[in-house]
């Protein structure tokens, strides 16, 4: 099918589709008015039940836990796939460690971007951290969190030290963080199940609502979260950019 | 104009079909596919909004102020590690048939031989 056939039959079902699409979203309620009774519940119940002042964090890692399991291992399944996908395939060097010491690959990285990442890491380790354990406070929370951390160590990448990085085996190491961070949600939910015979039940004293430590199993769920998904987002940096040296060889 | 919220994420979800049917390059098209999903970002945030409402964080407000719907905001997060995940695997794809038929153009790629 030529482009201009392609873009002409596209436009006239979409033209179909948008108007039941319209159609649709006009039987909605009006903006502004939303009556969903569970969020409101939630609402009420959430800051003296569990202690906690973020309440979408109260709704994700406790009264949800049990999606936000889901939702994890569907971030660890598509890990799996990338991995798998990006693998070492028949026809290419099997072994790029050896030709990796001598790449040159980053050489044309500025001196302004090296400074620059090199002073902003820090930074961005710190703010990564602060939205984890601050999860169940204010806005953030581990899979935020996470994903800051894990451009903390991108910058690291970015500053022209890929090589570096790689001589400390940040695969092996970041599918440890990864894996202990799923485990350690999946174990909370199993805890419950122990300690008060509900699985994913916040079983841990809830302490005072706004204090550090506060909302008893929330704020643990949210650093295993955040282990899990900085090691994700660094696996899935770091595969790509390995091919990224493969075809550049 | 009680209803422009969710029109404009009809409108987003239309032009991001749009663009993956009429895409040359498979990480175009992959962008494509972000702005679909954004539309029902928009298309949940818009429908948990409550007028005159605050963000359900009551750090430094009262307990019991009126405040959105927090469902919908834990069901947008869900969305978004969907969607990261999705474009990591589309992109992982595009490195392969990249590599497997020199072009990102998905007119040029053929089916594959096992």
């Amino acid at each position: 099918m030529s482009p201009r056939a392609r873009q002409i039959s596209c436009v006239v079902v979409l033209l179909g589709f948008g108007a039941f699409l319209v159609w649709g979203v006009l039987g909605l309620q009006d903006f502004g008015h939303w009556t969903g009774l569970y969020g409101r519940r939630v609402l009420k119940v959430a800051s003296s039940e569990r202690q906690v002042t973020n309440v979408v964090s109260a709704v994700n890692f406790d009264y949800r836990m049990f999606d936000t399991l889901i939702e994890e291992l569907i971030l660890f399944t598509s890990v799996m796939g990338v991995m798998l996908v990006l693998r070492h395939q028949r026809g290419e060097d099997p072994e790029p460690e050896h030709a990796a010491g001598d790449s040159e690959g980053f050489e044309d990285t500025t001196d302004g971007v090296r400074v620059l990442g090199v002073i902003l890491i820090g930074v961005t380790l710190l703010l990564g951290l602060y939205i984890v354990v601050h999860g169940h406070l204010t806005p953030g929370g581990g899979f935020q969190g996470g994903v800051i951390l894990g451009a903390a160590v991108l910058l690291v990448f970015l500053a022209g030290e890929f090589v570096t990085v790689r001589h400390l085996h940040p695969v092996e190491t970041m599918e440890t963080i990864e894996a202990v961070g799923a485990a350690g949600f999946a174990g909370l939910g199993l805890g419950g199940l122990i300690a008060s015979s509900a699985a994913f039940h916040n079983f841990i004293w809830t302490g005072t609502s706004g204090m550090l430590i506060s909302g008893g199993t929330i704020p643990l769920s949210n650093l295993a979260v955040g282990c899990a998904v900085f090691g994700a987002i660094l696996i899935l940096a770091s595969e790509l950019l390995e091919q990224a040296l493969i075809v550049r060889r | 104009m009680n209803h422009v919220p969710y029109l404009a994420s009809a409108w987003l979800m239309l032009i991001g079909l749009y663009g993956i049917a009429t895409s040359r390059n498979l990480i175009h098209m992959v962008l494509c596919l972000t702005v679909v999903q954004s539309s029902t970002y928009l298309l949940l945030l818009g429908v948990g909004y409550r007028l005159h409402a605050t963000a359900p964080i009551y750090q430094g407000i009262v307990p019991g102020h009126r405040a959105v719907d927090p469902v919908v905001q834990a069901l947008t997060l869900t969305d978004i590690v969907v969607e990261a995940t999705v474009v990591a695997l589309m992109l992982a794809l595009a490195v392969v048939a990249h590599k497997r038929f020199g072009s990102l153009d998905p007119q040029k790629l053929r089916p594959l031989r096992g």
